[in-house]
């Protein structure tokens, strides 16, 4: 049984269709990722494994680990194994990291029957792993993302990856506002967390990412549909030749 | 206003009963200070919307309700009732049933020799003179009715005087109780709260109900902080959603003094909590902090009136509303800077959470200054829970009600932050915790609502 299969899915955001049939499987222990133009709808698929509410699944399934991954609200999605490295990390003021970031590990702990974690237990890995993306321990005690530089905020997201350990890891955009120095901790942060059990979705725009974190499968995105699918060489031949060409050749079927 | 007229007339006989009956008092002084308040209130009547200062909130419902004073030793209270509402730690815990002061309920620990700590009637009784100097001379009875009655109608409530140099390192907790009321009855608690030069102390006034009942409760304290005192005051109002709350804190600021006043409104249908400093000394500093948090068809008014009398002073105001159902928050946050008080450094902020379409919120700063080197700023902001936040707890695995009241936590615990370390503040924490997990739990609102709204409080009564 696969991790992830998403058959024929079609998604509407505010009565406009992004996602127009989309077929993928995902197995553990793989690295896929989605390339494409800006407004392909590559953070509406990331959103919509999320289960981010907002956007409007018309047709299709979502299997997740064999369940049905759209009947799920978004903590179980969570708890079930999803994780969202999100494109806009969100500031909220108020809410220490340390905090959230316990709740959010015995919320997931307290849904697969695991005992709880007291904070005694807590704060050693947290500092683990806040070396593991060479963090400032003086975010422990700040408030979640606020403050934060853009950097910071791409590095928290892999942080709480990493504590959360999900099954499946979707990174939307993680790259973007990245210098290399952060890059490179970023990926090598991603790198760590592969294994055979732990699926990833790597949305990006470019393939400069994936230089790092090097995908076994490349999809590209146009307009809704999964226009190819192949290699990492995949990445490279778009990084060539832009997006342009492959717009194109989606779009020549229907006029022909 | 026929019903103001019937109203006045109800207020004058439950008057002349109180003047004839043995809480009147003998002292020709507090005599005098009563008559002439009372006689105030028969002037003026209760305010109407038309009057500025209560422009947003309507007290009609008051108005045209006859109540009459609590009749003695009815309420039934025992010691077991009141576990839950006890403060933990406190210094020396006060009990008032329908306005009485009960000792037998009440625990006045061992206090050092310089804090005394009695009932306002006791102290009528036994001390006058320790009151004269300040009793009625701070709270304006000119320009606020429910002021004048409370005044006139002075038996009772609580007496505190702290000592030059004393520190109190615990909290007094004065606990006010409603008990159920078969027919509609008022109390008027009067709080005297003396600090003298260098004290340091911190006071809750805590209103609670047990049993419902048209209750109207108008309390009113005067607070005086001698020469660099420090002082923290807490109004704390939990009644029931039917009761009618009126409380006025009339702080007097010496020189170099420090005093914050926390107000948590959590209960109560129709509340205004008045709060009245007067920065009267050189470098006195103030903080006026509060959270107010609605639901129902609750009425929570905040009215400020922050006055700058003395040169470099500074007064801070933070006030943040939670407003959910068809509650309707005010907040009016009012600053006169007088002619001689330059150097004044007031700053007034309220932000407001609002979680439902019918919820509601009228903020209004007014600024009166009259000095010419002063810093006043004021600012407000009306919000909803903001979906992006909710949406990135959830997706990290918290269930919607706790990230509910996750991020209302982190609204109100900005006004947390602002006390100071110790029982008050964590007792305050818990109220509020308890408090949001309630608010958390009747959300997602999400669904509008639908049907006719609730009757509000202008057609109650």
């Amino acid at each position: 049984m696969s991790l992830l299969e998403i058959k024929n899915l079609h998604v509407n955001v505010a009565g406009h269709e992004i996602l127009k049939g989309i077929d993928l499987t995902i197995n553990a222990g793989e690295v896929h990722s989605i390339m494409g133009p800006n407004g392909s709808g590559k953070s509406t698929l990331a959103q919509v494994l999320a289960r981010r509410e907002a956007y409007q699944v018309t047709d299709g399934q979502i299997l997740f680990d064999g369940k049905d991954l759209l009947e799920m609200k978004p903590e179980v999605a969570a708890c079930e194994g999803v994780f969202l490295a999100f494109q806009y990390p969100v500031e909220i003021p108020g809410i220490g990291n340390t905090y959230f970031l316990r709740s959010a590990l015995n919320a997931i702990r307290k849904y697969r029957g695991l005992e709880e974690m007291d904070a005694m237990d807590f704060l050693p890995m947290f500092r683990e792993k806040l070396k593991l993306l060479e963090m400032d321990d003086k975010l422990i005690n700040r408030s979640v993302n606020e403050g934060f530089s853009g950097g910071e905020k791409k590095r928290n997201e892999i942080l709480q990856m990493a504590i959360l350990e999900p099954k499946l890891a979707v990174l939307d955009e993680t790259d973007s506002g990245l210098d290399i120095d952060a890059l490179r901790i970023v990926a090598s942060g991603v790198n760590s967390l592969r294994s055979k059990d732990r699926a990833m979705l790597v949305v990006t725009h470019y393939q400069r990412l994936l230089n790092y974190i090097v995908p076994d499968f490349v999809h590209v995105l146009v307009d809704g549909r999964i226009v190819r699918s192949g290699g990492p060489e995949l990445a490279l031949e778009l990084e060539d030749k832009g997006y342009g060409w492959i717009e194109a050749e989606a779009k020549a079927p229907a006029s022909v | 206003m026929t019903t103001a007229i019937q109203n006045v007339e109800s207020y004058l006989e439950s008057f002349t009963e109180f003047e004839k009956s043995s809480s009147g008092s003998n002292l020709p002084w507090l005599r005098r200070l009563q008559e002439d308040a009372f006689a105030r209130f028969c002037q003026t009547g209760f305010p109407t919307t038309r009057d500025e200062d209560w422009r947003f909130t309507n007290v009609s419902a008051i108005a045209r309700t006859a109540f009459s004073l609590a009749e003695k030793g009815k309420g039934r209270v025992s010691d077991s009732d009141l576990k839950p509402w006890r403060v933990e730690d406190a210094a020396a815990q006060l009990v008032f049933v329908d306005g009485q002061f009960r000792g037998d309920l009440s625990a006045l620990g061992t206090l050092p020799a310089s804090v005394s700590i009695l009932s306002l009637k006791e102290a009528i009784a036994k001390n006058p003179s320790a009151l004269e100097a300040h009793l009625g001379r701070h709270l304006d009875i000119q320009r606020d009715a429910f002021s004048a009655l409370n005044t006139a109608f002075i038996e009772d409530g609580v007496f505190v005087h702290v000592a030059r140099g004393a520190t109190l390192d615990q909290p007094i907790h004065l606990l006010f109780v409603s008990t159920t009321a078969g027919s509609p009855r008022m109390v008027h608690p009067r709080n005297l709260l003396i600090f003298e030069k260098e004290t340091q102390a911190t006071v809750i006034e805590e209103y609670i109900s047990l049993g419902g009942g048209t209750v109207f409760c108008n309390s009113a304290t005067e607070l005086i902080a001698g020469d660099n005192a420090h002082v923290s005051h807490y109004m704390i109002e939990r009644e029931d959603k039917d009761a009618f709350n009126i409380s006025t804190l009339r702080v007097q600021l010496g020189r170099s003094t420090n005093v914050a006043s926390h107000s948590l409104l959590l209960g109560g249908g129709l509340v205004r909590n008045n709060v009245h400093p007067v920065l009267a000394g050189e470098g006195a500093e103030c903080l006026i902090n509060g959270l107010f948090v609605g639901n129902g068809k609750q009425h929570l008014d905040n009215y400020m009136h922050v006055e700058h009398a003395s040169p470099h002073c500074a007064s801070r105001q933070f006030y943040n509303g939670i407003l959910d159902g068809h509650a309707h928050g005010v907040f009016h946050g009012r600053i006169v800077v007088h002619k001689d008080a330059q150097k004044t450094d007031a700053k007034q902020t309220n932000r407001n959470l609002l979680l439902s379409d019918d919820a509601q919120i009228d903020t209004k700063p007014q600024l009166e200054i009259y000095a010419d080197d002063v810093k006043c700023t004021h600012g407000a902001t009306i919000g909803q829970i903001e979906e992006n936040a909710l949406f990135y707890l959830r997706s990290r695995g918290i269930d919607e009600v706790s990230a509910r009241r996750c991020l209302l936590m982190a609204f109100a615990g900005e006004c947390l932050d602002r006390m100071k370390p110790g029982a008050a503040r964590d007792h305050s924490e818990r109220l509020i915790h308890e408090h949001l997990l309630t608010i958390a739990n009747q959300l997602p609102a999400a669904t509008p609502s639908k049907g006719k709204a609730p009757r509000n409080w202008e057609e109650v009564g």
